[in-house]
């Protein structure tokens, strides 16, 4: 019976933590899954050589660089160029030229960690002849992640596999042409990134920047409970244009939060949905 | 009313899929809990093929977890390839991609600790067939929660090493043959979680 009491004291003191470092930081962890959020809490734990989480109180408030490895903890930066490349074929082939029936199109790539996810995108568009009128916004919390992202290097030894990844893709070049080998990292061209603005948001706590044509929003709600995504799915139903579209991970779905209603599947498969247009006539002014 | 166990989670590794298969094979129809499985695969994208390979040898239906997904009885879920797979208090399962664990993702220990502070002595823990040692952390924290372990016994098993690992770190209520597993799991909907759980069939002892 007294683990139960030390489920409740271990959530109790959890509760404390994130407020604590919610009000001394900015940052708003308050929300985000607890089962993985516990097992990373542990690991701070075992760093600090503490017992309980109330112990990492005063730690985390008070000790700028603790504070700061707990946050590259808490992002879990895991990525890849053309992660799923099956996701970016049906992109190109479904969504694509749908997007091509606007003039102008507005992108916002949430979550985009270390850019490859961006850079993908853009050399997807680029390929589609359709790049120069596109707008990519790739946002992160996690600053650390977004100037690597802008600094567009990445290691030698994961272009076998991104070349790889592309070639699913439908291709219609080689992923050579997209990068030149420098010391032991590949930079990305400087072109790719002209329409690309890099900057700070935190889902948890920032809202919508402007009217968006498609989010790309992979890998991230995973890491929120039930009302953070709801919370930021609607944000995102508040900033798609009608027949906007929004792409999720390969293991999310809007099946069970809060917006399924606003959106119609495009593709189940790989989680691409579309805003529908009857529901924003009559829905965000 | 006493209260019912309302989740078996299962750990296996090499040969598990044969060993899963014999034991969902014997679930009944109308089976009163949750099924929640991590079989380590090497690749993504092996998802689907798995699912609807237990899913033709159950009666049970057999999906992949998709993140926040409730939880249902009678409904298998199965880890994806390249995420662990949690239970959240609500109830819910979640995914992650935080590092591997035991170099495993999904790993069993993940599975196996989150679902023993959420259900305590309403989860039934099964360690199977398998050549490292996830799951043993997992299984003794369920048994520390109070909830019932059982492990495939290491002389029937492909490989044993994921058993005895578990046996090494925990003292583990059952250890049975696949088949009585099933035989097990099949009876749990006509018996409240015992006192202390009497063995409906024989132990075999090691
Ligand atoms: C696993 S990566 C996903 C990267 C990329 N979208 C992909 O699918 O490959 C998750 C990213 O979400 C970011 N993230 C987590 N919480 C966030 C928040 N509250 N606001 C913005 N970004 C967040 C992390 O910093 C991390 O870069």
């Amino acid at each position: 019976m007294h683990r139960q009491e030390d489920e409740k004291t271990k959530r109790l003191e959890t509760e404390l933590l994130l407020e604590g470092i919610f009000r001394r930081y900015g940052y708003d962890f308050r929300h985000y899954a607890r089962a993985s959020l516990a097992r990373r809490l542990d690991l701070q734990l075992r760093r600090h050589k503490l017992a309980h989480i109330s112990a990492l109180i005063p730690v985390l408030l008070h000790d700028q660089a603790a504070f700061d490895l707990f946050l590259q903890d808490m992002s879990i930066t895991v990525t890849d160029m053309f992660r799923n490349p099956h996701f970016f074929q049906e992109l190109r082939e479904k969504v694509i030229p749908k997007l091509k029936t606007w003039p102008y199109v507005k992108i916002w790539c949430a979550g985009c960690a270390t850019g490859e996810e961006v850079y993908s995108l853009a050399i997807l568009l680029q390929e589609e002849n359709f790049y120069d009128r596109c707008q990519i916004y790739a946002t992160d919390y996690n600053n650390r992640s977004l100037a690597i992202a802008k600094d567009g290097i990445y290691g030698l030894d994961k272009i076998k596999n991104y070349t790889a990844n592309y070639n699913k893709t439908g291709a219609k070049g080689s992923f050579a042409d997209y990068y030149h080998a420098k010391y032991d990292g590949a930079k990305m061209n400087e072109g790719l990134k002209r329409n690309i603005v890099f900057s700070h948001h935190n889902l948890a706590t920032d809202s919508v920047f402007g009217e968006m044509n498609l989010i790309l929003c992979r890998n991230v709600l995973i890491y929120f409970d039930q009302d953070l995504q709801n919370r930021v799915l609607d944000l995102y139903a508040a900033s798609l244009c009608a027949g906007g579209f929004l792409c999720l991970g390969a293991k999310e779905s809007l099946q069970f939060s809060s917006v399924v209603d606003t959106f119609d599947p495009v593709s189940r498969k790989n989680n691409i949905y579309r805003k529908n247009y009857a529901r924003a006539e009559g829905g965000h002014g | 009313m006493a209260e019912l166990y309302r989740t078996v989670v299962m750990g296996a590794s090499a040969g598990g899929m044969s060993a899963l298969a014999t034991i969902l094979a014997r679930l009944p129809k109308d089976f009163p809990a949750s099924v929640v499985i991590v079989q380590h695969v090497k690749e993504e994208g092996t998802d689907g093929y798995r699912a609807v390979f237990l899913g033709k040898r159950c009666p049970l239906p057999v999906k992949e977890a998709i993140d926040k997904e409730p939880l249902k009885r009678g409904i298998v879920y199965l880890a994806p390839a390249g995420y662990h797979l949690l239970v959240e208090e609500t109830g819910t399962l979640s995914l992650s991609v935080d590092p591997p664990v035991n170099f495993s993702r999904p790993s069993i220990d993940v599975l196996f600790e989150s679902a023993a502070t959420v259900f305590g002595e309403r989860l039934i823990g099964v360690i199977l067939t398998g050549a490292n040692s996830d799951g043993s952390h997992g299984i003794r924290k369920i048994k520390e929660y109070g909830g019932y372990t059982m492990v495939q016994a290491p002389s029937e098993a492909e490989v044993p090493a994921m058993p005895l690992a578990a046996m090494e770190s925990a003292d583990i209520d059952a250890v049975l043959t696949l088949a009585e597993i099933g035989g097990f799991l099949t009876g749990i909907g006509d018996h409240p979680i015992p006192e202390a759980p009497a063995m409906p069939h024989q132990t075999t002892t090691i």
